[in-house]
Order: C-alpha cells, then structure tokens, then sequence
C-alpha cells in the first residue's frame, strides 16, 4: 500500500521547508509529520519523503534510524514511557517500572495485542525535579508514585 | 534577591505583561549602539554559558568574523537532556519573551539573520509554548522584517525552532549543527569551530538558552552591575536545578557562589527523614560525584567546583542519601553513556559498554577489587581519545564516582584477586590477555 501526505500535510511540509537554506534540513520535521499522519515510518513513507523533498531515500533512512523518537514499527494508541534515569531512579522510579511491566504484561519497546499500549524505558526526560515521571504520548505526568501510575493507566480509554 | 532569568512576575510569559515590564527596551537600547559595542558589554559583564563548560559567552561571540560573504548564524542550544538538568523548560514555560529578546540581540552582535532554537523533541508541549511567543512576537513586529520599522533599524532576523528527536549526543554543539542540517546527529571533528564552519558551512555561534536569557538584562543594567553579582570570576544568577533526595527539588534561580549546602538545606528543604548525604552531583550527572562527608564550604560556581574536583555544568544538582547503594547508581548512568554514544569513535562505544559490563559484573556478585582499578582504566582510556567531549561526559562519572567512593565500591568487591597474566613479558610486547579475556 502506498503513502500519500494528505494536502494539509503538504502545505505544513513546504511550511517547514522554508525555514532552512536546504530541503534536506526539513527532514525530520517532514518525519514528524509524517508520523502523525502514519503512526510509523515504514519503507514506503521513506520513500514518500524523499520524493516530496526531493533528498535521497537514504538520507531519510539514516535520520529515521538515527533518532529514538520515530518509530518504525506501529506502537500502541497510548505509548507509556517510562523514565528510569538517576534522579528518578532515586524516587522510586524502578518500582514504577516494574509495577507498569507487570501490569500491562509488556517489556521495553513492546505493544499489547490490542494496540492499546505500548511501553518504553526511557532516559531523563528534563523532569528530574518532578521525579518520578511517566510520558503518555506526548504529556508528561510528575511527581507520581506507583499507585498514580495504575490510575493514570486504568483512566485511559 | 532579585532574579534575572525567571523574575518574580506573574504571567510574563504573556506578551503584555512582558513589554509592560520593559520587555524589548534592551533591544531598542542595544541597537542604538555598535555590534561591537554589545559584544564588549557582554564580554565584561562576565557572562560565562550556562550550558556545561562555563565559556564566555562574549568572547564566543567575538570569534565570529566581521566581515564574510556567508550568512552568519545562531544557535540556541534547548536540547537540555542532561540527566539532572531540567532548567531550560522553565525559560520556555515562564519568559519566552526575553529569551526571543536575548536572541535578537545577539543576532544583532554577532551579525546573523537567522537563529535557529534547537529544543529536544520530548519537549512537545514546551516547543508548543516557544512557537506561540515566537509567532506573537512576529505578530508585533519584534522578529523578521518587521523588527526594521518596530525599531527603526536597519536590521532584521529570523527565529526558527528546530525540534530534535530524542538523541543526547544531539546537545553537543557540533551534533546539533548536523542534526539541525538534516543529517544523523553525529558531532565533528573540531577545528573547524563554530564560528569559522558552522551551520552549512558558514559562521555560527552556539549557545545555551539560559545564557541568551541573561542578555537583555545585562544590557538594561550595564555590565558593571552584572558583574558584581554572585562569584567575581563567573557572575550572575544560575537556575539551579535540584533533584534526588530532597524535601522540595524543583528549579531555583540563585547567585552564583552560594553555598551548596545552603542550597540543599535552606532552599530545597533538606534530606527526607533527616537522613545523612552521602554523594552529590553538582551540575548535571557527567560531571564528577561529591562525597556528603565534604560538602562543607564547597560554593556553586565554575571555580570553586572545579578546585572541589567537580564542575559546575548545567547546576543540576542530584541530591542521594545515606542510603543510596551507589553501584546501582553508577549502573544507570553507565547505562545511559552507553546508549547514548553516537557510536563514530572506538574509545567511546567500546568504552562504555565495558564499563557497563564490568560493573553488571560487580553487581552480581563476581567483582573484584581489580575491576575497580579496570574501570578507571577504561574510562582513563576513554577520556582525550574521542572526536567530542561526550567521551569525558561518559568517562569522568565511572572514574570520578570510584576514586572518590573507593572505601564504598569495595564493599561490593570481593577482595583476592588472581587474574591470569600469563606472560609479562609477552603483553608487554602487545601480546597482552585481551580484555574480553579477563572479563570472562
Ligand atoms: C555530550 C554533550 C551534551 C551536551 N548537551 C548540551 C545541552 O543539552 N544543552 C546545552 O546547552 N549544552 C549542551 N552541551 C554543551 C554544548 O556543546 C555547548 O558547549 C553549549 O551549548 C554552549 O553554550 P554556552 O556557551 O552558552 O554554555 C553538551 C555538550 C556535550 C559534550
Ligand atoms: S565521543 Fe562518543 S559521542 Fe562523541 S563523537 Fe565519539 S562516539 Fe560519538
Ligand atoms: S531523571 Fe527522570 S526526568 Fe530526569
């Protein structure tokens, strides 16, 4: 199946070309956008980038690679990311974790069967202060301790 | 004490409430005068970046060539993935507006059109705020073409945010540059510096985004008055990030030179339970660990750290009590350097993932005091051997941590050692027992 950017799509594309002296330093704006419509990046929307920007495929591929926040497999509708660094390790953030492991029976980088959630163990999230912190797609959740965490869960449809 | 990156009025961060505040009268000011002129203000302000390695930020600026036929361009560096440093989003949150005043200024200093705000793309609903001021702020005429009736000037320029994609190595100048053009953010080889090749080649300065933020106040008040804040040698105020084992973490804004202990005990409330401290990373967690038992005296700025055997970098402060087993620690951390290293030098992805190695080792129960000698050798081997200074990031907290708490880490090593050397004088002749070897 092909990938096309919807014309909303396309405009914000020209949109964030025009930022930049070149169009491969739109690229991963392009990815973003191209993930929102999507949900991943598979070999055909690659392609479909390189194709509206005009850049190699292979460009697009290195930076898709290159940077953890694109996915290239679909995730969950809510994808939980977890942060273990120090400043939340020390508040008690590896009992979250592996309260929300268990709880939702997945590891690192899994997605349920359903396709309601994915989880990630992620690296300090600029919430240190808050700790500990969980992400639910793009909203952070602070100073949470594991029974939060379950309401938070349990509260998402 | 007054504050001069996140002052104590409410609702600045709306666009009236800021020029009701003075907001944009330093721009006016500074463009009735020399570019020249801006530069040495800042310059003898003292104004040192508040982004790890405390470097004047009017002497980066006056790197920049005059006069080029190349565009000319900025960078305010928003990646703010440190672990322990959470300050940045603060900025975003609370005084975007003066962090837009900032860039324009130095844009008009260093001569660029063009800014470019790289924030880490985690950050969605920060980067969301930031594009909102910066589309006001186009709105009204204080950025692109705009600027040259508002002020009168034969001046103008561009700010764009760049969004990143979660990669820590990304905050690293030169990797932000690549990441900004498009490619992998993998960091160059420096000289070339900056303001020689940036950005697509051309002149470019690099900043953090708290630095930029003190600008306009330092232009308002003169640099008399700026220098004469906190610690001589490295003046201003520092936002302050506090977290781990304390009563109340969040972000503070203090002079520099206060006292650590003042801020762990009077600012952030003290230890939970009263317990004692037993480590405390002063800026962010590559820099080296404080034991708790010295912490007495040791004050919050670039000198007095480094002659404590730390350094100040982006002033997170993790706080770990008495009871903190720090092996675990230093596993996390290792963890993360591992992760995170962009993989272009031998040193740094073979080296981390050694000392990663080593002390899962130790952590199960197989170590020996050996190993802790390994581990600074690793990271000893790291350090100075890497196209950035991610190496030293990844190295300095192994090693530091280690030889500052070596009384501790031999706790969870057993004592006797016997590993295999078969033949001295072979290894000395390059025949060496592999590490692989003596890992196993
Ligand atoms: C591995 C690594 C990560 C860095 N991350 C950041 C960062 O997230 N934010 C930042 O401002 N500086 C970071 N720096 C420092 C930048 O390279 C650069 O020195 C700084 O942005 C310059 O700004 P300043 O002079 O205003 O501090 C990092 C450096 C290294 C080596
Ligand atoms: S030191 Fe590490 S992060 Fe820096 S360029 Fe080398 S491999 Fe990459
Ligand atoms: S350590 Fe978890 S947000 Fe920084």
């Amino acid at each position: 199946m092909s990938f096309k950017f919807t014309e909303e799509n396309i405009t914000r594309i020209a949109q964030a070309r025009k930022k930049y002296p070149t169009a491969l330093a739109a690229v991963m704006d392009t990815i973003y956008i191209a993930q929102e419509q999507n949900g991943y990046i598979s070999n055909e929307v690659m392609e479909e980038i390189a194709i509206v920007l005009g850049i190699d495929k292979v460009n697009v591929l290195s930076v898709v690679t290159f940077y953890t926040m694109y996915n290239t497999k679909p995730m969950g509708r809510y994808h939980i990311q977890v942060c273990t660094n120090v400043s939340c390790m020390l508040r008690g953030a590896y009992e979250i974790w592996d309260g929300v492991k268990e709880k939702l029976e997945l590891d690192h980088m899994q997605v349920s069967q359903d396709s309601k959630f994915s989880l990630e163990e992620v690296e300090c999230m600029g919430a240190c202060g808050y700790a500990p912190m969980i992400a639910v797609n793009e909203d952070y959740f602070e100073n949470l301790n594991k029974e939060k965490v379950f309401e938070i869960l349990d509260s998402l449809k | 004490m007054e504050r001069i990156v996140l002052p104590q009025i409410p609702n600045l961060n709306q666009l009236e409430i800021y020029l009701d505040n003075g907001g944009f009268e330093s721009a006016k000011k500074a463009f009735a005068r020399t570019s020249d002129e801006i530069i040495d203000e800042v310059k003898k302000s003292g104004l040192r970046g508040r982004g790890g390695a405390a470097f004047s930020a009017g002497l980066k600026w006056s790197f920049m060539p005059k006069t080029t036929d190349k565009p000319k361009y900025l960078c305010l560096n928003g990646d703010e993935s440190e672990p322990g440093s959470f300050k940045d989003r603060q900025i975003f949150e609370d005084n975007p507006f003066q962090l837009i005043e900032g860039a324009i200024i130095t844009c008009y200093a260093i001569g660029a059109n063009v800014a470019f705000l790289y924030i880490r793309g985690e950050y969605h609903k920060w980067i969301k705020l930031m594009q909102k001021a910066v589309d006001e702020a186009y709105a009204r005429g204080f950025l692109g073409e705009k600027m040259k009736e508002t002020f009168g000037i034969d001046f103008s320029c561009d700010l764009f945010i760049h969004k990143g994609a979660g990669a820590y190595i990304c905050g690293e100048e030169s990797s932000l540059m690549n990441s900004i053009e498009g490619l992998r953010g993998y960091p160059r080889v420096k000289p070339p510096f900056p303001a020689q090749r940036g950005l697509w080649g051309c002149p470019t300065t690099i900043n953090n985004v708290e630095t930029i933020t003190n600008v306009p106040a330092i232009i308002k008040n003169g640099w008399e008055w700026y220098s004469k804040i906190g610690a001589p040698k490295h003046p201003g105020t520092i936002l302050f990030g506090i977290s781990g084992h304390v009563n109340k973490p969040g972000v503070y804004e203090y002079p520099t030179g206060i006292l650590l202990t003042e801020l762990i005990y009077d600012v952030a409330g003290g230890v939970p339970g009263n317990k004692r401290i037993k480590c405390v990373i002063p800026g962010g967690s590559s820099m080296p660990p404080l034991r708790g038992d010295q912490l007495e005296g040791i004050r919050m700025d670039a000198e007095s750290l480094k002659e404590a055997g730390s350094a100040i970098g982006t002033g997170g402060v993790i706080v770990m009590d008495e009871d903190t087993i720090l092996l675990k620690v230093l596993i996390r951390i290792a963890h993360f350097y591992h992760h995170e290293s962009c993989g272009q030098c031998t040193p740094c992805r073979e080296g981390t993932g050694w000392m990663k190695k080593i002390l899962h080792r130790i952590d199960e129960g197989h170590g020996t005091s050996k190993d802790l000698d390994l581990l600074v050798s690793v990271a000893n081997n790291i350090e100075g051997n890497t196209v950035c200074a991610f190496g030293e990031a990844a190295a300095w907290p192994v090693k530091f941590m280690i030889m500052s708490f070596r009384d501790e880490f031999e706790k969870y090593v057993k004592k006797d050692v016997s590993i295999p050397v078969p033949n001295k004088v072979h290894s000395m002749r390059g025949t060496a027992v592999p590490l692989a070897d003596l890992l196993k």
